[in-house]
């Protein structure tokens, strides 16, 4: 996979598990929003697959990939929410294209997955007039409108207060328990993203390292301990430990 | 001399290649328009936008053209002892050419390039990705119904062009200048064929409207992803839909004969 002249992955290979909580990791510029657009369909590898539930996505046309996509809800690092439509309108584009639900019955789940993410009367809103924060979470309630089977989220947390980040933290791993949602998640908040991860991976010189917060915590791969420094690989064993006893 | 001609050949390869996408783009804007569903709200919305946002400037420009035309036309007949003939040589003119081309050039500068940047700062802002990741075909949802309102408000607009220029040549050379108000307006009725005169500015200003709807929505569904792209492609509009309007004028006075 390269930008112009730029390799950005060079025999990248990577497996994630279905229903699982996905952390990838790696500095900027590493690849982390081109992975999770290669796993939506919206950039293809030069050379390779991408398999998504069993379909290669990379040699599918457009009009092949929209069925796969129904099955994926992804938050954009902007939000990439229509700036000529209302909050009601953005929540329930999704609903109102692909199911034949009434005006009620979308306004009503738009309200409830609003709720979920901590937003009341924003309805009738544009997104020009939403904070930052607030904007995101509108976005994220689009993502998961329609119960996707694959979530990718690009920094979910960035912008957020503690109280939000918890509240998205929380709403992810509920969504990834009641619906068996697999979940991938660029982020540059830690703590939140270590809390959930089930398989981290880190995009390091145009590959991948993977494995458990475990196997992270305890590795001394250059790459992973360069990475997180040995504050964070500290972190990270202490919350094995935490998690080891009260397990979630 | 070699490295001339191989300039030459790669900008006429990318000149074919560019035509063919923007082919390939019209036939994806052809094929999505009998799908559901109707994007109608979509459509008035874009209606709005390019056609009833227009019509102030489309009234003023067209009286003031219809002003100038009158006065200039009424002083060279003079010269002739034609001035009877004005009528007939306003509506002709603009019906034929002026209201049609004019028209086409004004509405791509406020509209075309207005859907234009729209569509770009949406590319920019990942919108038009947000949209393919929710399945929804951004050419359906964003390119038809700005392409097709273009299409259809042109000969409206045209319509409005061509009547308040003919007022405003009636207001000089009948209120000014004192020309008979009923020789300007038997002139203008006996010279105004309608299947030859209206329909011909009918088709041109219909295929004015495709082509600046094709150019304006393409332009922004093709633009690189950043500011610079988004002006670059709303300048690039505004040059190709005007050369292409004033081509096409051509083409299409000399093919059905004048």
């Amino acid at each position: 996979m390269t930008f112009g002249d730029r390799p950005i992955f060079d025999g990248l290979e990577c497996q994630l598990n279905k229903g699982g909580v996905h952390l990838l990791l790696g500095g900027s510029g590493a690849g982390k929003s081109t992975m999770l657009r290669m796993i939506g369909g919206l950039q293809r590898p030069d050379s390779g697959e991408v398999l998504v539930a069993g379909e290669r996505i990379a040699t599918k046309t457009e009009k092949e990939l929209w069925q796969v996509r129904m099955g994926i809800g992804m938050l954009f690092q902007n939000g990439a929410l229509l700036d000529s439509m209302t909050v009601l309108e953005n929540v329930g584009l999704p609903l109102r294209e692909h199911t034949k639900s009434s005006e009620k019955e979308i306004r009503s789940r738009v309200a409830e997955v609003l709720a979920a993410v901590g937003l009341h009367d924003v309805e009738s809103l544009l997104p020009r007039q939403l904070s930052g924060g607030m904007l995101r979470r509108v976005a994220f309630a689009r993502a998961i409108v329609r119960e996707p089977e694959i979530l990718l989220c690009d920094e979910p947390f960035s912008g957020l207060d503690p109280l939000n980040v918890s509240r998205i933290e929380a709403l992810l791993m509920q969504l990834n328990h009641d619906l068996g949602l697999t979940v991938v998640v660029t982020s540059h908040h830690m703590a939140s993203s270590l809390r959930m991860a089930d398989q981290m991976i880190l995009l390091r010189d145009k590959r991948c390292v993977a494995g458990t917060p475990e196997e992270f915590a305890g590795s001394d791969d250059a790459r992973i301990t360069e990475f997180l420094g040995e504050d964070g690989q500290a972190y990270l064993a202490r919350l094995h430990e935490i998690q080891e006893r009260s397990p979630r | 001399m070699t490295g001339a001609i191989r300039k030459l050949g790669a900008q006429s390869s990318s000149l074919i290649e560019a035509l063919g996408r923007i082919a390939n783009f019209g036939g994806a804007i052809l094929s999505s328009l009998p799908k559901p569903p109707t994007r109608f709200g979509f459509f008035i919305r874009a209606l709005y936008d390019a056609g009833v946002l227009s019509v102030a400037l489309i009234l003023l420009s067209g009286f003031t053209v219809g002003m100038v035309l009158g006065l200039q036309l009424y002083t060279t007949l003079t010269r002739f002892g034609a001035e009877g003939g004005l009528g007939a040589v306003v509506g002709l003119s603009l019906i034929r050419e002026l209201g049609p081309v004019l028209t086409g050039l004004l509405v791509t500068g406020r509209a075309g390039s207005a859907i234009t940047a729209e569509i770009g700062s949406m590319k920019a802002t990942e919108q038009l990705d947000g949209l393919r990741m929710m399945a929804i075909d951004p050419v359906h949802f964003v390119a038809m119904p700005r392409a097709l309102a273009l299409t259809m408000a042109m000969p409206l607009l045209n319509a409005l062009f061509i009547t308040l220029s003919i007022a405003g040549a009636y207001l000089v050379g009948v209120t000014i200048q004192g020309l008979d108000g009923g020789v300007y307006i038997s002139g203008l009725e006996n010279a105004v064929r309608f299947g030859d005169d209206v329909g011909q500015s009918l088709v041109k200003s219909l295929v004015f409207g495709l082509l600046l709807g094709l150019i304006a929505t393409y332009k922004g569904h093709a633009c690189a992803p950043d500011a610079e792209g988004v002006a670059r492609a709303t300048t690039s509009t505004v040059v190709t839909a005007s050369v292409c309007i004033l081509v096409s004028d051509y083409m299409i006075t000399a093919f059905w004969g004048v």
